[in-house]
């Protein structure tokens, strides 16, 4: 009885028109109609965080949204994040501090940690870990995603890492 | 069916008038956490939002969603209880008014009915004396408590002339403590404050999931209520866990 829905939205900056069906969530619009896979998608229910991404400038769980809702909206994934430069210099301090090793948690964690360093300057490390408390690693420890994220607000500020 | 009443901006908002300040059921967590009004108003609510969930949450979450959903770990309904907040709802037979004590029924049940939306709600804006308390156990910031105690009071010359403690994850809903009346218009003493525990203990049925045990929900409750008493009061030596 549910028939496909028009929407209309900006991702990464490139007007979309798709019609979609009303249950489909955000994450599996991303990834499977605009093949945009750097979303991850984890535990399904806003818990895990993979799936972040940024709706008018602000992080949401994209498993946590169905897509007709970001109708008139700005969506802005990873790959535009990335494909920008905006966080060239956050990923390469996550590489250099090995903030990383499975990955499948890094696209959330990057989304995370822009949002923060866009909204504070120079947070300390407990502020850090506060921004990124909603998002899970199962690999890392996270210590050195906190000292990749604080190296690269450092360095944003002009200061040696 | 679902119905997306994401775009009803009435809904949304924070206004004072007089002595009661009025929230928007879709106003977003994000939004109370930046209002200088809440911070000024409602400090409890301030403190006690930045306990929940995380920041991506925060964007999308809202008091109305919360409150109506009811789940009895989670910190705003507490803190309702706490606050003496009225629920605003309204409904095919037009509006009317719950005081958040009779509002949260059980485990996701509240006394809406389906044909009926929460709109708004009411506190009693802070007055002078008040103290307030927020402290939630949890395994990860930002998660559902392990257990939590909201708190307001008016405090007068280190006497309890009001105290309500919300206290939440106890149980199928969140427990507004009748340990308080013991705390109440009395000079609150180690012995005083011990029977208050006491009666915490009496009133308290929590329940055991994979995060806890009911017997360490009843000791975290009481560790708390203990807590909330000496910071209110600010005489950190009533609390017996407390280090020198």
């Amino acid at each position: 009885m549910t028939a496909a829905v028009p929407i209309s939205l900006e991702v990464n900056g490139e007007r979309v028109e798709a019609h979609v069906l009303p249950r489909l969530n955000l994450a599996d619009f991303l990834r499977e109609h605009l093949h945009l896979t750097g979303t991850h998608v984890g535990c399904e229910h806003g818990v895990c965080g993979a799936c972040t991404v940024r709706i008018n400038g602000e992080i949401v769980r994209s498993c946590l949204m169905l897509a007709v809702q970001t109708h008139g909206a700005s969506v802005e994934t990873i790959e535009g994040l990335s494909d920008s430069g905006e966080i060239a210099d956050l990923q390469a301090a996550f590489r250099d501090r090995n903030a990383l090793q499975c990955g499948y948690c890094t696209p959330g964690m990057l989304m995370a940690a822009q949002d923060l360093l866009r909204q504070k300057r120079e947070p300390d490390r407990e502020e850090i870990r506060e921004h990124l408390s909603g998002n899970y690693c199962r690999c890392t420890g996270y210590q050195a995603i906190i000292d990749a994220v604080e190296s690269t607000a450092r360095a944003r500020m002009g200061r040696a890492p | 069916m679902i119905v997306d009443i994401g775009e009803l901006t009435e809904l949304r908002g924070i206004t004072v008038k007089g002595e009661v300040l009025t929230i928007g059921a879709l106003t977003r967590h994000a939004d109370l956490l930046r209002s200088s009004e809440i911070a000024t108003h409602a400090p409890l609510l301030a403190e006690a939002i930045a306990h929940v969930a995380h920041p991506a949450i925060r964007n999308r979450g809202t008091i109305g969603g919360s409150l109506a959903h009811a789940d009895p770990a989670s910190e705003l309904p507490a803190c309702m209880l706490a606050l003496g907040a009225t629920i605003v709802v309204r409904g095919s037979g037009g509006e009317w008014r719950i005081a958040a004590e009779e509002f949260f029924i059980g485990i996701y049940e509240t006394a809406l009915s389906s044909q009926e939306l929460l709109v708004a709600i009411e506190l009693p804006v802070a007055q002078k004396h008040s103290a307030h308390f927020f402290h939630e156990f949890a395994r990860r910031h930002g998660d559902y408590a392990i257990v939590g105690l909201a708190a307001q009071a008016k405090v007068s010359n280190d006497i309890f002339a009001d105290l309500r403690l919300g206290f939440f994850a106890v149980g199928d809903k969140p427990l507004l403590a009748k340990a308080a009346v013991r705390l109440i218009d009395v000079a609150v003493t180690p012995a005083v404050l011990a029977e208050a525990v006491q009666t915490l203990d009496d009133e308290l049925d929590p329940q055991e999931d994979q995060q806890a045990s009911a017997a360490m929900r009843r000791h975290l409750a009481k560790v708390l209520l203990a807590r909330g008493v000496a910071a209110l009061l600010d005489r950190p030596h009533l609390n017996p866990g407390a280090t020198a």
